[in-house]
């Protein structure tokens, strides 16, 4: 009797197991390593409210796309944004998550401060401007005494996204430089030295005199390193900061852009940082499981609000605008279908 | 005497019997399938990287092999400054470790009082136990700024100039490139090529090496004459190991080696090496796309240089067997 009365209680309690496993299932992404601390630091603070957990594994963007379009996870992120026909062929919907910047880091004896812009920063990483005291340079520096040390490119090895948003801003700003190499997560660099991720292009710069390397916003301001200023397409010297950042945001047409691909890169704002960009996240049209893209959109409604905006801004992330957020709300709820319903309504 | 021994043995082959029959023929079978498993894994993983990288071939033709191009932008890929920054940098590896396991080798089997060959042992033991990534580390944070700081400007001040050997020698001082990744692999190599030396050089008969110090011959002549002779085929095998560890070397390489996919003879420009260049691009390439084929392709590659240097050993070692 009394056997009986434990196994069936064991039995009973497996099953709870089950199903409260089944329920609670933590939603699982995977891609960019760009915005991989916002999405943990979000994932935690979720967790804590709300009792779902997020799994992201941070694996490139290129892996991110991989995983997604063979739907092996309910979402993946991407730096830069999918082709329009890729996320039309794969089911895809793509939408923005946070904004990133790109800053250019320099080791320069005796000088602090630097001011840059486009074409100058072009022509040093083809190799056209090799003296820290070129006429160019000077041009933009009044008054600073530049050394005539040599000039040393430091570029991101592995592929990034930060080289995307970085080779398209020099893209952008000096058709040669489109021309001969582009813009891409890698590129045949026509001069320099690559160093793996934002710590090596960091640590390269700071061990080579003369160096200049580039790397992601949230990077330098966690390591207090600095940065050169830059002259934006208005023609105005902006310094790297959050308020430069939110300008470019605001200054994109994001209305006219298909799939939230909207530039941010050299916009035409007169306090806009001209290397800024979003990261996106791509979720299946057509969720084979509905309950999991649910809860994937139920987590990225709640990193949109204040309390999700305040965790990304203590990274030094840059929020969305409040429009932006609207049109994404609008998407899920028109787009995200399962057998014709739409998986989540706002 | 025969016949108790005769009855002992069968006695023993009964009592061993009832197992034998049954467990035989299983162990000989496991044993068979962990060869052939082996076989089939090697197999697999060969037709994988032909497989995956087929594409690439069939798109660029031969000329991928020596194609120096690599461009992400316009999908146009050739393996030609891998394949020679592979090959040049465990060249300068082997090239630095060489006389150092030798030296090593021989102070420890002959010179070091028997109180230092076991810490100075151990200690080469250890550095064959450190992980890749922490050489790279430390080649990045320490051996690079050294390298920029002291041993580069002058090298390239002072040979620079000279025709055709000053060629090695040009390009500003970056602290990353060939050279550093050389040494670092080297550092990597030493305690596998020095184990096998101290093996060697102790299995040289102590009569063959009294003999010689007996009519007169001094450390350097033993040395010369006699060891290293005695142990060279083994020697050649040894090396030959260090070199093709140092082709596939991948983490440590990347942290120092500056990762340019440009070519150049200079031994301080920046390069890259086909493990490096898959680390680096690995995690952006999507499904399908030329870049990850190009990538298999590299593989392959990497996979063949491999062999013809193992082959190369063994005909080596079998060849002086023979003279």
């Amino acid at each position: 009797m009394k056997i009986t009365h434990i196994l069936g209680a064991a039995a009973l309690s497996f099953s709870a197991l089950l199903s409260g496993t089944a329920f609670a299932a933590d939603i699982n992404g995977a891609g960019a390593s760009f915005p991989a601390p916002v999405y943990q630091a979000w994932a935690a603070a979720y967790k804590e409210k709300t009792g779902t957990g997020l799994n992201y594994q941070s694996i490139g963007s290129g892996g991110g796309q991989n995983q997604i379009v063979n739907r092996t996870v309910d979402f993946g992120a991407s730096d830069a944004p999918m082709k329009d026909d890729k996320l039309e062929s794969a089911n895809l919907l793509q939408f923005p998550t946070v904004i990133g910047s790109v800053v250019a880091i320099f080791n320069l004896d005796g000088v602090d401060s630097l001011v840059l812009d486009g074409p100058v920063l072009a022509e040093i990483y083809q190799g056209k401007i090799t003296k820290w005291n070129d006429p160019k340079i000077a041009a933009l520096n009044k008054g600073a005494k530049l050394p005539e040390t040599a000039i040393v490119p430091v570029y991101r090895s592995d592929s990034s996204g930060t080289s995307f948003v970085f080779t398209s801003y020099l893209a952008s700003a000096n058709g040669d430089w489109k021309s001969a190499v582009g813009a891409a997560t890698s590129v045949q660099w026509p001069v320099g030295a690559g160093a793996k991720g934002n710590e090596g292009v960091a640590g390269t710069v700071k061990n080579t005199k003369g160096a200049i390397g580039y790397v992601e916003f949230i990077y330098a301001a966690a390591n207090k390193l600095t940065a050169a200023d830059l002259v934006n397409k208005a023609g105005k010297v902006v310094k790297p900061e959050t308020k430069a950042f939110m300008e470019a945001a605001a200054a994109a047409d994001w209305k006219g852009a298909k799939n939230f691909a909207a530039s941010m890169i050299d916009t035409a704002g007169p306090g806009a940082w001209p290397i800024t960009s979003a990261t996106y996240i791509l979720l299946p049209k057509n969720p084979t499981n509905a309950t999991q893209s649910a809860e994937a959109i139920k987590f990225f409604n709640w990193a949109y609000t204040a309390e999700g905006d305040a965790v990304a801004e203590k990274l030094h992330y840059i929020p969305l605008p409040d429009s932006v957020v609207t049109d994404i709300k609008k998407a899920w709820a028109t787009e995200v279908k399962a057998d014709g319903k739409a998986v989540w309504t706002n | 005497m025969d016949a108790t021994l005769t009855g002992n043995q069968a006695a023993m082959a009964a009592a061993r019997k009832p197992t034998g029959r049954l467990s035989d023929p299983i162990f000989v079978g496991l044993l068979w399938t962990s060869g052939i498993f082996v076989l089939i894994l090697l197999g697999l993983i060969i037709a994988m990287l032909f497989e995956g990288g087929l594409p690439a071939l069939r798109e660029f033709g031969l000329s991928f092999i020596w194609s120096t191009t690599w461009n992400p932008v316009t999908e146009v890929f050739g393996a030609g400054v891998m394949v020679f920054g592979t090959v040049f940098s465990a060249v300068i590896a082997v090239i630095i470790a060489l006389p150092l396991s030798f030296g090593i080798a021989f102070f420890l089997t002959e010179i070091a009082p028997q109180q230092l060959r076991r810490p100075i042992g151990v200690a080469i033991q250890l550095l064959a136990a450190i992980p890749s990534i922490i050489y790279g580390m430390w080649g990045f944070f320490v051996i690079v700024p050294l390298m920029a700081a002291y041993v580069q400007p002058p090298l390239i001040e002072w040979l620079g100039p000279i025709p055709v050997l000053g060629a090695l020698f040009q390009g500003p001082p970056l602290g990353a490139g060939m050279l550093t990744a050389g040494l670092i692999m080297a550092i990597m190599i030493l305690p596998f090529i020095t184990a096998m030396f101290v093996e060697v050089l102790e299995s040289v008969p102590p009569m063959i090496k009294e003999s010689a110090y007996g009519v007169g011959a001094t450390t350097y002549e033993v040395y010369r004459n006699v060891s290293v002779p005695y142990g060279r085929t083994a020697m050649v095998g040894a090396v030959m190991l260090g070199l093709g560890r140092a082709l596939g070397e991948t983490m440590a390489v990347t942290f120092v080696i500056g990762n340019a996919t440009r070519m150049s003879v200079s031994l301080f420009a920046p390069g890259a090496t086909i493990a490096s260049t898959i680390a680096n691009e690995f995690p952006e390439a999507s499904n399908g796309s030329l870049k990850l084929q190009s990538l298999l392709e590299l593989g392959f590659i990497l996979f063949v240089i491999s062999f013809i240097v193992l082959a190369l050993s063994r005909l080596l070692v079998r060849s002086k067997l023979k003279g």
